[in-house]
């Protein structure tokens, strides 16, 4: 059953740019110092103190406008916005707001549809981070600690494109993996690298006009976007369908209670006065610099997709997870040209044992125990049937525990597979002779027993026999069932 | 040694320093033991560091006998109370910053310190350079040492009056609509705010960002060129500075203005100016005719906006730059607040004078939305013509002379209640900080005892023509050299 009511979403991400020094002074932005040790004279808003623009948070934001097909501002202006906080020391936050430095863009997802869907980017543009209030631990006070004050950020902002949380949440996964890819972000959301300020509204189906929306703020994990967009989604239809009407207002979602709650209306938000910050020149980009941004651009997520999926013949699906991670990608690469296994093995055994691997000790791909080229290791000898795919798993957990290569690894512990022939068929003659009722059973037709024999084979073998050529051998001596 | 080292030149003191006539502790000593003297009617100074001087006099007597030291080594100066000086007070003459002392030096600060100069102590000045007059100041007005009863204009007015006193021979001040040239132009001392972008920002208390320029008071033109030389130049740390080379300013002085086009501008002529202040710069004019200069009648039709544009432009940057000012990291805070807003309605309500309260609510009210574009806009296209105006100018004269203030030296008290009319004693120095360009006023004649300035504009980075036509003129006259009775 189709919903009466269509669901309208745009999100304004805030991604840090991962500068080694903040957008307007030389102090560091390195996250979890001690408070206020990061924190410079000009980060303070001394009096006197002036901004000087990070060029790096030019090249960055330029990287990414590149990347989402955007169009690179060759001028673009910061602005001041003008509002009282006390971690905002200079009572303006410097940003950009009429000219920012990359507009029109844009970002394919995969629709509700399952078809892929074209999301517009209307502007990212630069601005500086403010401070942070802390209300614990100070009495009838609040603490204030200004390290992150003045750190670069990238605020991308949608179209109204999205249709639902599923949606919006494709969409915020991809910003996340290109701002990766680019090393523009390190995108951690514990430490608040990356959030978003979901809009959201509802609108009869059909209906062309937008229905007036509420901005939840300040949500920084890809659960807690899904949630209360689908709380305020819930509730907007709610309130309508009871005959009320839907206030645009800021709201605060609360993951405790899985709730959004009102923050501010309309009517008591601030004006805050934008204007040109005299302080900054306008900044003026050429055609030369935007080219040589252009030619660090690493290879982004969709296009070595595509390529996975081309050269080395990966499912989609595989493909899509692969590159999900650069440094995934990069290894599953590196391992896949190492192997004559074939990449879909390699696929396989990354995202099968690695990761589980990887998620029981709790790390990322940069610190597997298994290099690429030992994992590539290991998988010839399963190609090559020097040991069966179950011997595989075992030599893996000796590879991971850093035991050496495959190879040392089979030769130490006698892993390799027994393939000779008159071998596996003297294990074959004592498993017949000490099972007769069993062979009895089997030759009467409970032809399933067949797997009760090799795996009596397979365990005198240690495992080690080579299991089609037992099989094979098992059904020649038992005959027929 | 002399007993009238106070009546010398920057330029004459470097000369007796180098020839060993007397030290600069010598000096310093002399200067601080007139100030100690005479500064408590005219109250020129906020702050006298006389421990920190003397330092930093036997420091460059010191490195003077070992064959070292920069050009104005051993060279006494005062700063206005709007420049970062580390380690001392820096108050911007507000009880805002009443107990703020500096962590750290202007860059104008750090290039005098680095050429050897000796800072007596910081002027007193318009409350965050907010005024005409100097009434403005938190810790009271300052007087014109031509008349105690009368202002030594503002808002750079504690400079003024402490070169015109002979407390020191150079003072350094900004200039946002006329700060440095009126109060120059009031107590018969030279006052040249340079090219915005020319000199440093960079720990120079923001009133309004793009009109804010420092410059110097001194008592001849040649000192302003050595003092220049010093303080101009690129600083990474003040993006809107510019890099553009830095002359020899005293070289320059010494060329002709033999065929030099300065233009007089029609409008400078009109109902306003005292009939006296007129007959001086005319008489100054002709001065400058007899040097060989070829005067031309200019035009800038958009002169009579000037004031209502700057009235715009400066208050809505005064009213962000000076948010910062809200009783969490420095400067005053309110006692006992019992919540946020309360900290910062009493921190700021108690910490601003009036006429800075006025500014920020004007400008916040200029930048508000529904407003924006019929004012902060309005005004941003208002200063392009004006700009143009003068561009179009320059492409006929060199240099623009005319009046530097409508009248000389008024009464303290005469104009505070009425800041339409103080704001109007800005009509012919506004349009050179609307364009952005660099303007000198120096001393031509006097108007019933009081001293009458000579305004010169020019070009962008115009400051060698400005400085050598000012000059030649000086060679001329004697205007530039008068004492007041009570200071000689």
């Amino acid at each position: 059953m189709s919903s009466p009511w269509e669901v309208v979403i745009g999100l304004e991400i805030h991604a840090q740019l991962a500068t080694v020094s903040k957008i307007f002074s030389g102090a560091s932005t390195a996250y979890g110092a001690e408070p206020n040790t990061q924190a410079c004279l000009i980060d303070l808003g001394y009096p006197g103190v002036l901004p000087v623009l990070n060029e790096e948070a030019v090249r960055m934001a330029c990287k990414f406008g590149l990347s989402v097909n955007a169009t690179v501002a060759r001028r673009s202006v910061f602005a001041r916005k003008n509002y009282f906080y006390p971690d905002l020391p200079k009572g303006y936050q410097i940003s950009q707001y009429e000219l920012p430095i990359v507009e029109n863009g844009e970002l394919m997802i995969t629709g509700g549809d399952g078809n892929q869907k074209r999301i517009g980017i209307t502007r990212a543009h630069l601005e500086e981070d403010a401070g942070k209030s802390i209300h614990e631990g100070f009495g009838r006070s609040s603490g204030i600690d200004l390290n992150r004050a003045g750190t670069p950020l990238l605020e991308i902002v949608s179209e109204p494109d999205l249709r639902s949380a599923k949606e919006a949440i494709d969409y915020m996964r991809k910003i996340h993996t290109i701002v990766r890819y680019l090393g523009i972000s390190d995108g951690n959301m514990q430490e608040g690298s990356f959030r978003c300020d979901a809009n959201v509204s509802i609108r009869p189906s059909g209906e062309s006009e937008l229905g007036t929306r509420t901005e939840i703020k300040n949500l920084n994990s890809f659960r807690f976007v899904e949630k209360a967009i689908n709380f305020e989604i819930e509730r907007q239809i709610e309130l309508i369908e009871d005959g009320g009407k839907v206030v645009q207002e800021t709201r605060l979602y609360d993951s405790d209670r899985d709730e959004t709650r009102s923050m501010r209306s309309k009517e008591e938000a601030n004006d805050y006065r934008y204007f040109p910050d005299p302080d900054l020149l306008p900044i003026e980009i050429d055609d030369d610099y935007v080219e040589a941004v252009r030619a660090t651009l690493p290879e982004l997520p969709d296009a070595k997709q595509r390529r996975f999926v081309a050269d080395y013949g990966l499912r989609q699906e595989d493909a899509g997870i692969l590159v999900g991670t650069r440094a995934v990608a990069d290894y599953f690469e590196a391992a896949a040209v190492a192997t004559g296994a074939g990449a879909q093995i390699v696929a396989n055994w990354v995202l099968g044992d690695l990761s589980a691997a990887l998620n029981r000790d709790g790390l990322d791909i940069d610190g597997s125990r298994i290099s690429p080229a030992r994992l590539a290791g290991l998988l010839d000898r399963i190609d090559d049937n020097t040991i069966s795919g179950k011997i595989a798993k075992e030599v893996f957990e000796a590879l991971w525990a850093g035991e050496g290569t495959a190879d040392e690894i089979i030769d130490k512990k006698g892993l390799r597979q027994i393939t000779d022939a008159a071998a596996i068929e003297a294990v074959v003659d004592e498993i017949i002779a000490a099972n007769p009722t069993q062979v009895a059973d089997y030759q009467s037709g409970k032809d399933k027993l067949i797997g009760f024999f090799v795996g009596q084979v397979m365990k005198a073998t240690g495992g080690k026999a080579n299991p089609g050529q037992v099989n094979a051998i098992l059904k020649d001596k038992l005959g027929s069932a | 040694m002399s007993q009238d080292l106070h009546t010398l030149t920057l330029t004459q003191l470097a000369a007796g320093l180098g020839n060993g006539d007397y030290s600069s502790v010598q000096l310093t000593e002399a200067l601080l033991a007139r100030i100690a003297s005479l500064d408590k009617t005219l109250n020129a100074f906020v702050t006298v560091t006389a421990d920190a001087a003397l330092a930093a006099a036997r420091r460059a007597d010191e490195s003077r006998a070992a064959g070292k030291g920069g050009v104005l080594n051993g060279l006494p100066v005062v700063h206005k109370d709007i420049f970062c000086t580390r380690g001392v007070l820096t108050t911007c003459g507000s009880r805002m910053l009443e107990n703020f002392v500096a962590p750290y030096d202007a860059t104008i600060v750090e290039r005098l310190n680095a050429a050897g100069a000796v800072v007596l102590g910081k002027t007193n000045m318009d409350e965050f350079a907010m005024g005409s007059s100097n009434e403005t100041s938190y810790f009271g007005p300052v007087r014109n040492p031509w008349d105690l009863e009368r202002s030594p204009g503002g808002s750079s007015g504690g400079s003024a009056a402490a070169v015109a006193a002979r407390f020191a021979p150079a003072a350094t001040g900004t200039d946002t609509g006329g700060s440095i040239r009126q109060p120059a132009a009031l107590t018969g001392t030279v006052g040249l705010k340079p090219t915005y972008g020319r000199v440093s920002r960079y720990g120079m208390i923001a009133f309004a960002s793009s009109l804010d320029q420092a410059g110097v008071i001194t008592r001849s033109t040649e000192d302003a060129a050595l003092l220049l030389g010093v303080m101009a130049g690129l600083d990474e740390r003040d993006s809107t500075s510019i890099d553009h080379p830095v002359p020899d300013y005293v070289d320059a002085l010494s060329g002709p203005i033999d065929g030099l086009r300065v233009g007089v501008v029609r409008q400078h002529f009109d109902a306003g100016l005292d009939e006296k202040c007129a007959a001086a710069v005319r008489e100054a004019l002709a001065v400058l005719e007899a040097r060989g200069a070829v005067l031309t009648e200019v035009d800038l039709p958009n002169l009579d906006l000037s004031v209502p544009t700057y009235y715009v432009v400066a208050p809505a940057e005064c009213s962000s730059n000076l948010s910062r000012f809200d009783g969490i990291r420095f400067g005053h805070r309110a006692d006992n607040p019992e919540d946020l807003l309360d900290l910062y309605c009493r921190s700021r309500g108690e910490g601003f004078g009036a006429e800075v309260k006025r500014r920020i609510m004007t400008g916040t009210y200029v930048l508000s939305a529904g407003y924006y574009d019929a004012y902060y806009l309005k005004a941003q296209q208002v200063r392009q013509l004006i700009a143009d105006d003068f561009k179009k100018a320059f492409a006929e004269v060199d240099v623009i002379a005319g009046p530097t203030s409508p009248t000389p030296a008024f009464k303290l008290g005469d104009k505070t209640d009425d800041p339409i009319t103080m704001y109007l004693n800005d009509i012919y120095t506004i349009g050179a900080n609307l364009a952005g360009l660099p303007a000198l006023s120096t001393p031509c004649g006097f108007v019933e005892g009081l001293p009458v300035g000579l305004h010169l504009v020019g070009p962008h980075f115009g400051e060698a023509a400005l400085l050598r036509c000012s000059h030649h003129y000086e060679q001329e006259t004697d205007w530039h050299t008068a004492c007041p009775e009570s200071y000689r």
